[in-house]
């Protein structure tokens, strides 16, 4: 049957091997036919949902943060439309290629770019890459989006402080959220690229003003081109803050400061409010919210004024003689001292082998409480500091919050040193030595306050021991319901003293704006009392003032309330290196004072002066 | 006689159903790369259109290589060999490059694929040999048909075109295996090819190309990276699976549509067609490609002469082994090849010569009767 001669056979061989072919034919076409059951029957929803995710990108809406008005309803913050530059790595084929191009069309910096798209995060989220693009940019971008795929321009809402430096450190700024803050759990919901608020307010009621992202869900092509885009949520804009801040105020009392470097805080005793609180040099927070190349970032920071700081809250100093106000309160209220008690003042106080010096050289004589505090004399603090001990002094400084935070809403405050036998065993792991509770009376040594804590202080004092937690947000406006809701004013307690040493102790500082140190604050609008104080920064004193280099000259402190009969207002100034308080500081304490009596306070509240916060919301929403 | 005249009748309705399966299987085509390429034209004419072009000339090739006897075609065999074998190796030095490979001759605005034509004239240049040829002893029934096999396979692997180079080793497997070999010889063959296949595979490991190699290591892991080499596979693996049992509808197929899906109106077909027709559609397909062979492997069985016969056992094997390993690809389970699947995938050369090869197959069919006239 193999011969060749036996075509026939040949032929029937053939046959039985076409049989074998369409049995092989059929179980070969089965398995096919089994393997698409399984792709298209088993796993189709499987595949199904990758094929919608390939073809559909979630992206994320920013929302506009929410508007911030001063407590009169002026924009102090709102947002205006800006380009920014996103970058899906999933629709990206050639990254080292796309930031060549990048690169080339915009001027980026290439290791930055690098630096974004490799950070952590999906693949299938779009990464910002830059913002506040300038038009020309966006178009040069958009001219040329064939040639990058994955990469979008996204006009999204931008913070704008249309104030400018007013109010910075108060108001803060914002900036893309860092890798440190996207691990905590409060910014779980946010991804990077997301703008927090980085400082002051924007950042303590960043939770309020950011609002609600929403989605955008968009169709892309394999290499990564819009082609429909549906949005499915809407985002939902961050609620509105009315600060306590009367900018008007504000811009006095920052334009009182100047060039020098120095804080000022007013605040509205009876409630807490802070009125006004200036630090300078300051900085501008339209820039800090852009981004800054690291460069930028160091001269900011390297920066010698510090803008960064917030004098206010965060700058730490001795608070020299404004600290006899709590020791008088003290040396009445543990009766250390009668009203009347006098002690002779010679120019200097022995303790040991050391003299204290008065500030006066000859001395102020014989000086009972009242004029101890209006001539300021240092011996008969000497005193009283020396019979109540350090302790005791401590106690007191912390019933009027010293060495403790005031609580205000703003981040990173500092708290100052109240010191105390236990605090040096702490800190330092020495003993308490007693000369150092002599330096300690007159508010030197170991003694650092912040301007906001003395601001507190005097308005605890004017309210007669009832004082207030500072606070700088009065109304959150709901954006959703578009209910207002106030902040209740938050109580922090009552220093326990008599009524009387509170009268003894106002009447003295009235004197002292009367006829004692602080004669410069005396206003012909309105009564005040005050305190002046001198903050030693070098230790010793020689020489005339001029020879002194600027950074080793004294801080100028002034402590003020007014008016005298009903405190509506409580002041605190400090100028640093202007050398004594009642000529650099008292002076500016009265300007803010009268300043504030001008703009009559009583003007309505916020609620009733809709038409204008309306207004100013709908130019900032016309993005 | 009165026999043979009624199966002559039998014919017309045979020849009808063969045609109609033809047309069918071609309709598809046209409306599945219609559905992928009509949003992505610019000036130039639609790819459907070109296809009806590529079309019309295979109708002109069928008829040619039906109406003339297929003994004479097949006595031009060895001088058509030598001019694909020229053209071949033309294409290793002028031919148009296209995604790596050199495989066009440019002719006017169209180029032309000689390694497709390489493919049916080898089926003659076989069938011819082994009905002339003596065929008494193992060194005739397969050295020498596997030495005339070899100087294409090696100017096509050249190119290099793995899938045709595989389809030219396929014909020449399947006629070895139909009547190359003996019966008892056939099962020592396939034991020994099996016991042989590690030591081949180094060799033939080490003569692939580079992209080669990473589509045959991405079949075996193509989840691993996608985007990168395994997208070709993952992304034709979701659209044939999100297809489901209904399909999106035509033009619904997004990873299609979208672009997601490289080659989609050419390799790529099937998976266009399985997303937009599902599992449904898919069976029908199948089930038309089932009824083509199986109508094409009665004609082999009735061919009336040897010659005939491998004809028709050629052309079976190429377009079996076209279709199983273009779906098979398509879905997953081979490497990725470049093999278009057959009637349905875009592309001139492979149409026309499609449609020439069944053309030859009716061809062998309507000579059977013949004798009897």
């Amino acid at each position: 049957m193999a011969s060749a001669s036996y075509p026939e056979a040949e032929l029937g061989e053939l046959h039985r091997r076409l049989t074998i072919l369409r049995v092989g034919l059929l179980l070969v076409v089965a398995l096919l036919g089994l393997r698409l059951w399984h792709l298209q029957i088993r796993e189709g929803p499987y595949y199904r949902d990758l094929s919608e995710n390939n073809r559909t990108r979630l992206v994320l809406l920013e929302p506009a943060r929410g508007l911030i008005y001063d407590r009169h309803g002026v924009l102090l913050a709102n947002n205006v439309p800006s380009f920014s530059l996103y970058v899906t790595l999933e629709d990206v084929k050639d990254r080292e290629a796309l930031i060549q191009k990048l690169t080339d069309l915009l001027g980026l910096d290439a290791a930055l770019i690098r630096k974004k798209l490799t950070g952590k995060g999906s693949k299938l989220l779009p990464r910002k890459i830059k913002d506040r693009m300038t038009l020309r940019d966006a178009t040069v971008i958009e001219s040329h989006r064939l040639d990058l795929p994955g990469v979008m321009v996204q006009v999204e809402s931008q913070r704008n402080y249309p104030g400018g430096v007013t109010a910075a450190h108060l108001l803060g700024y914002v900036g893309e959220i860092s890798a440190d803050q996207l691990e905590k759990p409060e910014f779980a919901d946010l991804h990077q690229g997301s703008v927090v608020g980085q400082y002051g307010v924007e950042k303590s009621y960043d939770r309020h003003v950011w609002g609600q992202a929403g989605q955008k869900s968009v169709e892309v092509d394999a290499l990564g081109h819009e082609t429909k885009a549906a949005v499915v949520e809407k985002p939902q804009a961050g609620n509105d803050l009315y600060l306590t801040i009367d900018v008007r105020l504000q811009k006095v009392a920052e334009e009182l400061l100047g060039e020098e470097s120095g804080a000022i805080v007013v605040l509205d005793p009876t409630n807490g409010d802070i009125l006004a609180m200036a630090s300078r040099p300051a900085f501008d927070p339209n820039v800090l919210s852009r981004e800054l190349t690291p460069n930028q970032w160091v001269e900011i920071v390297q920066d010698e004024g510090r803008p960064l700081n917030n004098r206010a809250s965060q700058g730490q100093y001795p608070p020299g003689s404004t600290f006899k106000i709590p020791m008088a309160v003290a040396a009445l209220e543990t009766n250390t001292m009668s009203p009347s008690s006098t002690v002779h003042c010679n120019g200097g106080y022995q303790f040991g082998k050391r003299l204290y010096h008065d500030w006066k050289a000859g001395g102020h004589g014989s000086v009972a409480l009242h004029s101890a505090l209006v001539h300021s004399c240092d011996v008969y603090f000497y005193t009283v500091g020396q019979r109540m001990g350090i302790d005791v002094m401590a106690d007191f400084g912390k019933e009027f919050g010293l060495g403790q935070g005031t609580g205000v809403e703003l981040p990173s405050e500092r708290s100052g040193i109240m010191p105390s036998s236990a605090w040096k065993q702490k800190a330092k792991n020495e003993p308490w030595l007693p000369g150092e509770t002599i330096s300690a009376a007159i508010g030197q040594g170991y003694v650092t306050v912040t301007p906001l804590q003395m601001a507190s202080l005097i308005g605890t004092v004017a309210n007669n021991g009832v004082s207030y937690r500072p606070r700088l947000v009065q109304a959150v406006m709901d954006r959703t319901t578009g209910n207002l809701q106030e902040l209740p004013a938050v109580p922090r307690g009552k220093v326990k003293a008599k009524p009387e040493t509170f009268r003894l102790i106002k009447d003295a500082l009235a004197d002292v704006v009367e006829v004692g140190t602080a004669t410069k604050a005396k206003s012909s609008l309105v009564t005040i009392g005050g305190k002046t104080g001198t903050a030693q920064v070098a230790a010793l004193r020689t020489g005339p003032k001029q020879d002194i280099p600027k950074k080793l000259r004294d801080h100028a402190w002034f402590v003020a309330f007014a008016p005298v009969e009903s405190p509506k207002i409580a002041v605190a100034v400090l100028v640093e290196h202007m050398g004594h308080g009642g000529s650099a500081a008292a002076p500016l304490a009265k300007e803010v004072i009268e300043t504030y009596i001008k703009l009559a306070p009583q003007v309505p509240m916020v609620t009733s002066d809709s038409s204008r916060v309306d207004q100013a919301r709908r130019s900032s929403e016309k993005s | 006689m009165i026999d043979r005249l009624t199966d002559n009748r039998g014919l017309d309705n045979f020849d009808l159903r063969y045609l109609g399966l033809v047309l069918a299987i071609l309709g598809i085509g046209v409306l599945s790369i219609h559905s992928v390429t009509h949003a992505q034209q610019g000036g130039v004419a639609p790819y459907y259109l070109k296809q009806l072009v590529w079309i019309f000339l295979g109708a002109v090739a069928f008829v040619v290589m039906w109406v003339s006897d297929y003994h004479r075609i097949a006595r031009l065999a060895y001088p058509a060999y030598a001019l694909v074998l020229l053209m071949l190796a033309f294409v290793l030095v002028e031919g148009r490059t296209s995604k790596g490979a050199q495989r066009w001759i440019a002719l006017g605005p169209f180029s032309f694929q000689p390694s497709e034509f390489a493919k049916l004239v080898l089926i003659l240049v076989l069938a011819h040999y082994y009905s002339k040829a003596p065929r008494a002893g193992w060194l005739q029934r397969v050295i020498v048909p596997g030495s005339l096999m070899l100087p294409g396979l090696v100017l096509i692997l050249k190119q290099p075109d793995l899938g045709s180079g595989l389809s030219f080793v396929a014909v020449y497997a399947a006629m070895l295996l139909m009547v190359g070999v003996r019966s008892q010889a056939l099962g020592v063959m396939l034991l020994f090819s099996v016991m042989l296949f590690p030591f081949a595979w180094e060799g033939l490991w080490g003569s692939l190309h580079d992209y080669q190699r990473q589509r045959i290591m991405t079949f075996v892991d193509p989840d691993y990276d996608p985007g990168g080499k395994g997208y070709h596979a993952l992304q034709s693996k979701i659209a044939i699976g999100s297809g489901e049992l209904m399909g999106k509808g035509l033009y619904g197929g997004t990873q299609s549509q979208l672009k997601f899906l490289p080659e989609g109106h050419t390799d790529f077909v099937f998976a266009v067609y399985a997303e937009e027709w599902g599992f449904l559609g898919v069976l029908l397909l199948l089930v038309l490609f089932v009824a083509l062979i199986w109508l094409s492997l009665e004609i082999a069985s009735k061919a009336k002469d040897q010659l005939g016969a491998l004809l028709a056992v050629g052309i079976v094997a190429m377009l079996c082994f076209c279709v199983v390993v273009n779906i098979g690809m398509t879905a997953g389970m081979f490497p990725i090849v470049g093999i278009p699947l057959p009637l349905v995938s875009y592309g001139g050369s492979a149409t026309i010569m499609t449609m020439a090869s069944l053309g030859l197959l009716l061809n062998v069919k309507r000579r059977r009767l013949s004798l009897f006239y």
